[in-house]
């Protein structure tokens, strides 16, 4: 039997419990993104104008794709992939949740680039994505002390011998492949002539390994590693080399001449999502010129907001300027989606050459 | 009567029954049928034992879980030879607040995530870190070293992540040795190989054998000290598991490779007791 | 002389002294033990028997002095090569091995050849009444097989000399009795030289052909049972050994030989006694009872008193009696089979002893 102190207690918790759920009913926007995507400033700005609060998760792709394939859907309200994590996941594991484009203001976007997104991320005829935030990757050189890297390959010279790094995930073979003549996005729609061309550029990279320090994966590590000199040369994002080149003029970042890969991170809603107005809200309220102008700063890469390139900062422009002339820009390979099944080749590829010696 | 005894050894039981089943039945349970499916085509599963063969036909995977075993029970063994003559310190030579103190140091690098523990190495060893600098002040060499990312740094990480799971027991097993059956041992003529070899080491068999399982579970299925300490040749079987579940989206291989993780080093420590003559039972309770 | 003595004794402590800090745990001993004795040290707990013993076996080193086997001096020779072995208090036998692989050990270590070893462990066990033991577990044995095992793996390295610290204070009664008879048999039959410590007289006595009597950290006297027990050098040995009355009192002096007890009696010695204080011991089988004054008539001390305990112990009983001009009850042997033997509580008896029973010791 329970004492009267107990069955007190009890009652209390049970009052506590029924508050904490109320407060759960309040409304809500469960966002999944990238660091620096969703700064203070914005999500207090948007709390204000429209009393909904925002609920932040940071993530990458690949995490981002699996914590949805693990609730099939549920969890978040909204998410940020890159555009060709779209198309093959919807196919293959049913995640998202078509949009309806009737509710987004498509004059906020850059024309190009939404239409562009939109095809890319088309499955069955319905739209899964729009576009956010996009970047390159290419070269972040210490120019002094490796002068003399302009492309990918370059990393494998013995002038950098022991002191050049890339991340062993995917865009490097799609990198090695463009740079060595190939077409990887062109081999997309065939796995055959895809896994052949792999094997070949797994091949290329196990050779280069004896001059790679290491297989970078956290960004801080690289940058870190940049700073010190332990490495002089890398294949990473455009960010990461304009941060460093604000601190350390010496350090580019650099458009390989076979070409920066292009990638734009989209919004897209989770097929179970619970809240897709509040979505939409937050997705117009971010392309407006001024926010999308602050979260590109914060996130220190450029937005697909029409408009807001005219409010951004002159540092960022000065360097991206520098980065890319008119040809680099012309010769940025965009990222097609990914078809299902070329992730299965790439990691076996990638697995191979982690842990051959 | 009996009835309502029944309902309270239910009760009193419940929770560990619903621990068990909920935290470590249940779930692999769902690893074990997930591991029994493979993709056809997008969204289409069959049930079939295609994610093992491809385990023991790819050689690249049971070759990273070889090299993965056979590290850990590397790891084990400089562990145990590391933590035995610290845990004879402990508990046959400290006395009172010496003691403690000394437990309390093997305890003090657990007080920070393994994470920080491993950035804290990495610190020490990368090439413009302390030792690298350390050595070139006193001339040693003439350029910076890189002592990170290869087989070594990953074992001395290890290693240290393992030292205090050996120590406690093997601690606790010398312990209950008695100081005079070590005096016999010395006045029945035997020297101090002698004794360790018959008298003290079989008497701390059951701490060794249960500071090993757990190091070794421990190490084999250790993440980030490999993934951040490792070099680009060494993968680690867990970054096997991890890669096919988020970076591949391959489930139902992941899920095979876990339960080959779980099956495989269970075979190794049920090797190793056979091997030391040891039963489960008289180590656990030493545990 | 010297030589000679050295040439017999297996054993000889020269001023041997021990410091723990501030602390003097044996203090300036010198000993010697005749081959094939059972030398016993007798001493209550902390009176420095064991840290002397440990001396011996090597477990400790002294802080002066010289420890002497067969005339070849031990200090600075580990425990693991001297002659000597031991049989610890709790016994100490090896849980981790079987009672034959227990006795084979020291043989291991010697590098004795493994057949041979085992051949030689199972003829000890035999030999210590323990045939077919050899595959037993130690923890499968009763009290008195493990003391035999605990001895056979001391007696197969035919050592020059054994110490026994206390192996007999973990029995019960009845298996300690017969365990000092078996032990004294076996010293006999081994005729190996036994150094045994204890703090019970009993086992002493019964056991030892000479014991040293330790207090403090010194011997008080070195002696046989039977001059200790009749011929005691010091009051403690008095005291410590065997049953015995204890009086304080005062010599008359001038010559005399009357002590005044501090309770009000008088009593007579052989000795002249100085006028200082002094203490009396008498034995309680020195003290004669009679149920009439007349027959103590020869004694120079006779008293009166009145039972006020009978302890009876069969062959060792006793009287309590309640005796004017004594601080204390007097202990006197009740004789089983005198006319005395059904006294009861308060009955009024005589009392008396002879002047050569009492011992008088300055205090």
């Amino acid at each position: 039997m329970l004492t009267k102190r107990a069955s007190l207690k009890l009652a209390t918790a049970f009052a506590a419990l029924m508050i904490a759920g109320g407060a759960q009913a309040a409304e809500k926007l469960r966002l999944l993104t990238w660091a620096d995507y969703a700064p203070a400033d914005v999500v207090q700005q948007f709390t204000k104008e429209t009393g909904i609060e925002v609920e932040i998760t940071l993530s990458n792709n690949e995490e981002m794709i699996s914590k949805l394939r693990a609730t099939q859907g549920a969890g978040f309200d909204l998410i940020q992939p890159s555009q060709d994590r779209i198309a093959g996941p919807q196919q293959e594991f049913g995640i998202y949740k078509p949009l309806d484009l009737s509710k987004l203001k498509s004059d906020l976007f850059i024309a190009s680039m939404l239409e562009a997104t939109k095809k890319n991320t088309t499955v069955d005829g319905k739209v899964y994505g729009v576009p956010h935030i996009w970047g390159t990757d290419g070269l972040v050189v210490n120019t002094k002390a490796a002068p003399n890297v302009a492309d990918y390959p370059d990393l494998c010279s013995p002038a950098v011998a022991g002191k050049s790094s890339f991340r062993a995930k995917r865009p490097t073979l799609i990198a090695f492949a463009f740079a060595n003549g190939m077409d990887p996005f062109a081999a997309y729609k065939d796995q055959k002539q895809y896994a052949d061309m792999m094997e070949k550029v797994g091949a290329k990279l196990a050779e280069c390994k004896k001059n790679v320090k290491f297989f970078w994966d956290g960004k801080d590590q690289l940058l870190n590693a940049l700073r010190s000199g332990e490495v002089v040369a890398a294949m990473a994002w455009d960010t990461g080399g304009w941060k460093l080149n604000s601190e350390n003029p010496d350090i580019k970042f650099i458009a390989p001449k076979s070409g920066a890969l292009g990638w734009v991170d989209t919004f897209a809603i989770p097929a179970k999502g619970r809240n897709d107005d509040a979505a939409y809200k937050w997705i117009n309220f971010n392309m407006r010129p001024e926010i999308a102008a602050k979260v590109a700063a914060s996130a220190g890469n450029f937005t697909a907001s029409n408009g807001a390139d005219k409010l951004m900062q002159g540092k960022l422009k000065d360097q991206f300027a520098e980065s890319f002339p008119k040809a680099a820009i012309d010769n940025i390979k965009w990222y097609p989606a990914v078809p299902a099944g070329i992730e299965e080749i790439e990691g076996k590829v990638l697995d191979r050459l982690k842990a051959g010696s | 009567m009996k009835p309502a005894r029944n309902l309270t050894l239910f009760l009193l039981l419940a929770p560990a029954v619903i621990w068990l089943g909920l935290l470590i039945i249940l779930p692999h349970v769902e690893i074990l049928v997930l591991s029994l499916s493979e993709r056809v085509g997008p969204r289409v599963y069959k049930f079939g034992f295609g994610n093992y063969l491809e385990f023991f036909t790819e050689p690249l995977y049971w070759r990273t879980f070889a090299r993965t075993a056979i590290m850990s029970i590397l790891v084990t063994v400089i562990t145990l030879v590391l933590a035995f003559p610290i845990a004879l310190y402990i508990a046959r030579v400290a006395q009172g607040r010496l003691k403690a103190m000394l437990l309390l140091l093997c305890l003090l690098p657990f007080w920070v995530s393994e994470l920080v523990r491993t950035l804290g190495w990495m610190m020490l060893l990368r090439e413009t870190g302390l030792i690298s600098y350390l050595l070139q002040m006193t001339g040693l060499v003439g350029q910076p070293v890189e002592m990170l990312y290869n087989d070594g740094a990953v074992i001395l990480g290890l290693v240290y992540g393992g030292l205090l799971f050996m120590i406690v027991p093997l601690a606790n097993a010398l312990e209950s040795l008695e100081p005079s059956v070590v005096e016999a041992g010395y006045d029945l003529g035997g020297s101090r190989w002698t004794v360790l070899r018959r008298i003290v080491i079989p008497h701390a068999t059951p701490g060794i054998v249960a500071g090993s399982i757990i190091v070794f579970m421990l190490t084999v299925g250790n993440f980030a000290t490999p993934v951040l300490l490792g070099g680009k040749n060494g993968l680690w079987f867990t970054e096997q598991i991890y890669a096919q579940f988020i970076t591949r989206f391959n489930w139902p291989q992941g899920a095979a490779f876990g339960m080959l993780l779980l099956v495989l080093s269970s075979a190794i420590v049920w090797a190793g007791l056979r091997l030391s003559g040891q039963s489960l039972g008289t180590t656990l309770r030493q545990a | 002389m010297r030589a000679a003595m050295a040439s017999s004794s297996d054993l000889d402590l020269v001023a041997v002294t021990k410091r723990f800090g501030p602390h003097l745990a044996v203090n300036d001993v010198s000993f010697s033990v005749t081959r094939g004795d059972f030398f016993s040290i007798l001493g209550p707990s902390g009176c420095g028997k064991t840290t002397l013993m440990r001396m011996i076996a090597g477990f400790e080193d002294p802080t002066s002095g010289d420890i002497r086997i067969r005339g070849k001096s031990m200090v600075g020779v580990p425990a693991n090569r001297r002659p000597v072995n031991m049989v610890f208090q709790s016994l100490a036998l090896f849980p981790m091995m079987s009672v034959g692989e227990n006795v084979a050990y020291g043989l291991n270590c010697r590098g004795v050849a493994r057949a041979e070893a085992e051949q030689r462990a199972t003829r000890m066990l035999e030999r210590v009444g323990l045939k077919g033991f050899a595959e037993r577990r130690v923890t499968a044995l009763s009290g008195g097989q493990r003391q035999r095992v605990a001895i056979a793996r001391c007696l197969v390295l035919e050592p020059t000399l054994v110490l026994l610290d206390e192996p007999l204070g973990a029995l019960d009664l009845k298996l300690r009795e017969h365990m000092k008879i078996e032990l004294k048999q076996l010293q006999s039959t081994f005729n190996t030289t036994f150094a045994y410590i204890t703090h019970d007289q009993s086992e002493a006595l019964v056991m030892s052909d000479r014991i040293a009597v330790m207090n403090q950290g010194r011997f008080e006297q070195v002696g046989s049972p039977r001059e200790l027990y009749h011929n005691p050098a010091t009051p403690f040995v008095a005291s410590f050994v065997g049953e015995t009355n204890r009086w304080s009192g005062e010599g008359g002096g001038a010559g005399g030989t009357d002590i005044r007890l501090a309770a009000g009696a008088t009593v007579h010695s052989t000795g002249i006694v100085p006028a200082k204080s002094v203490l009396c011991f008498v034995r309680p089988e020195a003290v004669a009872l009679s149920a009439n004054a007349e027959s103590l008539a020869s004694l120079p001390n006779r008293f009166e008193g009145r039972v006020s305990a009978v302890l009876f112990d069969g062959a060792n009983s006793s009287l309590l009696i309640d005796t004017q001009g004594f601080d204390q009850p007097i202990r006197a042997v009740l004789p089983q089979a005198g006319p005395l033997a059904g006294i009861e509580v308060g009955a009024s008896i005589h009392l008396g002893w002879t002047a050569d029973a009492m011992k008088v010791f300055p205090a």
